[in-house]
């Protein structure tokens, strides 16, 4: 029982040089934020973030899970309906673990930097490529009031041309379908600001700068910035 | 016929600003044309009930944000966007095909088409007096693109007023009338649509709505993203629900699939549903003619 417990949860068996071996399906987990729930208040409230994190992200992650299961059955069926029509629900739930997987670093309690200004090459590329950091905050702050429905705002790194791009994706559409590389993105959905906030979109996306964690998208310019 | 009069569906609502007025337009041909034109501002219709009428399904504060603020918003917008435009005037049924711009919305769909007209005496013969002037008038004007790309809240006002309607106090009750049978004739069971409909309504990813129409004479459901409207297809609503989060959130948080079954169990109003019905036999036969075509 145990034995065929244990083969439920990977993806069969079979053989190979040397014996037997076993397929573990890929299985994602919720990732731990690395600050309290409250730690963001009073910018986003204990409560929001509890539930954005242990109900709305833990589902995105059990979905995917359960796409991903289906996904490999399908494909061991050679199953063409089935793999195609679980396309869907694979870029919604995964898009929604990759996009709020970044989130949580995008964000850090003030005493741990949050809201402080960037320094560096990412800096000085915000300063050529928009004016000033507080243009760049109006131009994201205006595209992401102006969002309609349910997404994300973005500013992405065009790894190519060295650019920074302020772009949107919709519902759970991971930065990667625009071709840019995400440094910080800022969930528009109502639920992550809905019970403080209520309709005031713009309130919450003014505020949310106080908390921004410009370290971590410091660091992913400087790698994308390595040959 | 009279007790007909007392539905939601056949409330006279009176816009709250409405106003004769002419719209001010360049040209001579368009002022002259124009001139002719009733034209009213869209007012905010208050639900067919007391805020806290819901209650404790829907709660007071979540009607009071959704509809005080969301709704009137969107309201705010559109009345604001028409004025002294060529689109004042406009039902709002043509305003969202219009901006709806056969799927390659322009950026005012987005607004468009959220108030609905009561269907009234009074609207219908407004509406027929400014169909006839559009018509001739079409020749001679164009249309800005401008224009459009602001009315982005009018879909959101006519879905909101759709959908207020479809709720009632005590609501819930079973489901009754010619509904019923062409709900029998069309899903096989009422628990078949009631399965289909929640499915549906649980897999809108992202925001959206879930609507029961009347499609190619049969019933379906259907499900829209954003502030999308069946109206677009050529598709007629009977029912609908919100599934944006801003409409359950307070109340339910993460828990769709909770809000879904109340609003079936306990809010929708089969009457409602029943009138709209009722309405749209007026414009397509849901049942094989009795005179068959030769």
């Amino acid at each position: 029982m145990a034995l065929l417990a244990s083969l439920r949860r990977t993806g069969g068996i079979g053989l190979k040089r040397g014996g037997l071996f076993t397929r573990e399906i890929q299985s994602f987990s919720l990732p731990e934020l690395s600050y309290e729930y409250s730690a963001l208040e009073p910018v986003i409230s204990g409560e929001i973030m509890s539930l954005h994190h242990q109900k709305h992200h833990q589902a995105y992650v059990t979905n995917y899970n359960k796409a991903l299961e289906q996904l490999e059955e399908a494909s061991a069926n050679k199953n063409s309906e089935a793999i195609v029509s679980l396309q869907s629900a694979v870029k919604f739930n995964g898009g929604g673990h990759i996009n709020h997987s970044v989130f949580w670093k995008n964000l850090a309690p003030v005493k741990e930097g949050g809201g402080e200004a960037p320094n560096g090459g990412l800096a000085k590329a915000i300063d050529t490529q928009f004016g000033s950091l507080n243009a760049l905050i109006v131009k994201m702050n205006a595209v992401g009031a102006a969002l309609q429905g349910s997404g994300w705002v973005w500013l992405g790194l065009n790894k190519d041309l060295k650019s920074l791009i302020v772009e949107t994706t919709p519902n759970q559409d991971p930065l990667v379908t625009k071709g840019l590389l995400p440094l910080l993105g800022i969930d528009v959905w109502e639920h992550a600001y809905y019970l403080q906030y209520k309709n005031v979109r713009p309130d919450y996306l003014k505020n949310i700068w106080k908390v921004i964690n410009w370290k971590y998208a410091e660091g992913v310019y400087e790698e994308a910035a390595k040959p | 016929m009279m007790t007909l009069l007392q539905k939601p569906c056949f409330i006279q609502h009176m816009p709250l600003h409405t106003s004769i007025s002419s719209t001010k337009m360049k040209g001579a041909v368009r002022k002259t044309w124009t001139n002719l034109l009733t034209v009213a501002q869209f007012g905010l219709k208050d639900p067919p009930y007391k805020l806290d009428a819901l209650e404790p399904y829907i709660s007071h504060r979540s009607l009071e944000v959704h509809w005080g603020k969301h709704h009137r918003g969107y309201l705010d917008n559109l009345n604001k966007q028409i004025e002294g435009t060529t689109l004042q005037g406009y039902t709002l049924e043509e305003l969202i095909k219009v901006t709806y711009n056969n799927g390659n919305p322009m950026p005012a769909f987005s607004n468009a088409a959220q108030l609905i007209l009561s269907r009234d005496l009074v609207t219908l013969l407004i509406w027929i007096h400014n169909s006839l002037l559009k018509m001739i008038w079409k020749r001679h004007k164009r249309f800005g693109t401008d224009m459009e790309t602001q009315l982005k809240d009018w879909k959101q006002v006519w879905n909101h007023d759709f959908f207020w309607e479809c709720m009632e106090p005590g609501g819930g009750k079973e489901c009754t009338g010619e509904i019923l049978e062409f709900i029998e004739r069309d899903f096989k069971s009422y628990d078949m649509f009631l399965e289909e409909f929640k499915q549906a309504a649980a897999t809108q990813f992202g925001s959206g709505w879930v609507w029961l129409v009347v499609k190619d004479r049969k019933l379906a459901v259907e499900k829209s993203t954003n502030a999308v409207n069946p109206l677009v297809w050529g598709h007629m609503p009977l029912l609908t629900l919100d599934v944006w989060e801003h409409s359950y959130y307070l109340d339910y948080q993460n828990r769709r699939a909770d809000y879904i079954s109340v609003f079936m169990d306990k809010l929708v109003s089969w009457e409602a549903v029943n009138c709209r019905l009722g309405r749209v036999k007026a414009f397509v036969n849901l049942r094989e003619p009795a005179v068959p075509y030769t």
